[in-house]
C-alpha cells in the first residue's frame, strides 16, 4: 500500500535526474562544431512513459524496477531542428567551403528544461518525505 | 475479540482507502510531465457505497448512501476532469495534485489519530488504571 508510493516516486526521481542528465550534456555540447550536418551535435530528450500493468512482464530493469503507476524512460529522442551553419575557414574542421556545422542546441530551453526537471524532483522527493512520515506516525501507534 | 475487530475495521478500511488514495496522487505526481498520461483519483462516494455498516443511516439529502457489501480490494480509479490541458495532452495540473495531496496526508493522519485513541482506549482497559 503505503510502501508503493516509496517505489513510483523513486522511478520518477530516476526519470527526472536522467532527463538532468540529457540537459547537462546538451549544454555541455552547445558550443561544438562538426564538418558535416550529419555529424553535427543534436540536442538529446528523454521521453517519459507511464508504467502500466501490462508491462510489468517484460524484465526490461534497464532504467530502475518497473512499478506500477511510476514514469520510465521510453527512449531518448534527437531534436529535429536543424543544425546552425557557420562560416569559420580558419577553424581546422571546416569543410573546403570554409563552413562548420554547429550543434542545435537552444542554451535557453535547455536552462528551462533544467529548472523544470530540477522541481519535478523536488515534487517527488516532497512525496517520499510526507510518505516517510505518515508510516513513521503509524509505527508509532505500536509505542504510546 | 469481536468487540474489538468490530471497534477496528471501519478505521482499518479507512486507513487502507487513504492509503490508495495518497498512492494515485502519488502516481499523479510521478506522471507530471509524462505525455498523454491521464490524471486519475479515487470517487469518495463509490468507496463509501460499498461500506457494510449498521450503523450508518443517510437521514440527510447530502448524507451519502451506503448499499453494503464487502470493501473492493482496489478501489476503482476515476479520471480527472482537467481545467486546462496541455499541448501534450497530460491532464496532470501539478498545483491541484500537490493540494489533493496535502489534504490526503491530514486524512490519512486523522483516521491514524482515531486509531490511536481506539489503541490507548483499550490499553487504558487491559491496565486497569
Amino acid at each position: 500500500m503505503m510502501d508503493n508510493i516509496f517505489g513510483v516516486a523513486g522511478t520518477a526521481l530516476n526519470a527526472q535526474l536522467t532527463r538532468m542528465n540529457a540537459t547537462a550534456s546538451n549544454l555541455a555540447n552547445a558550443g561544438t562544431v562538426a564538418t558535416t550536418p550529419e555529424e553535427a551535435f543534436r540536442a538529446r530528450r528523454p521521453l517519459f512513459k507511464t508504467i502500466v500493468e501490462s508491462m510489468l512482464n517484460k524484465a526490461d530493469t534497464r532504467n530502475g524496477p518497473d512499478i506500477k503507476g511510476g514514469v520510465k524512460i521510453d527512449q531518448l529522442v534527437e531534436d529535429p531542428a536543424p543544425v546552425r551553419r557557420q562560416f569559420d575557414p580558419y577553424n581546422p574542421l571546416a569543410d573546403k567551403d570554409g563552413f562548420v556545422y554547429q550543434s542545435n542546441v537552444n542554451e535557453v530551453s535547455e536552462m528551462v528544461e533544467m529548472m523544470a526537471a530540477a522541481r519535478s524532483y523536488q515534487n517527488n522527493v516532497e512525496t517520499v518525505n510526507t510518505a516517510k512520515h505518515l508510516m513513521m506516525r503509524t509505527l508509532d501507534m505500536m509505542r504510546s | 475479540m469481536n468487540f474489538i475487530d468490530k471497534d477496528f475495521a471501519l478505521h482499518e478500511r479507512a486507513l487502507r482507502f487513504r492509503g490508495q488514495r495518497m498512492e494515485a496522487l502519488s502516481s499523479n505526481i510521478a506522471n507530471a510531465d509524462t505525455p498523454g498520461f491521464k490524471a486519475r483519483d479515487v470517487d469518495f462516494r463509490q468507496v463509501m457505497k460499498t461500506v457494510r455498516t449498521d450503523s450508518l443511516t443517510a437521514t440527510q439529502p447530502k448524507h451519502y448512501e451506503t448499499e453494503g457489501g464487502m470493501p473492493p480490494d482496489q478501489a476503482a480509479l476515476m479520471y480527472r476532469v482537467p481545467f486546462n490541458t496541455s499541448f501534450d495532452g497530460n491532464t496532470v495540473e501539478l498545483s491541484i495534485e500537490q493540494a489533493s495531496f496535502g489534504k490526503a496526508s491530514g486524512d490519512f493522519q486523522a483516521t491514524l489519530s482515531f486509531l490511536e485513541n481506539r489503541v490507548s482506549g483499550i490499553r487504558r482497559a487491559l491496565k486497569g488504571e
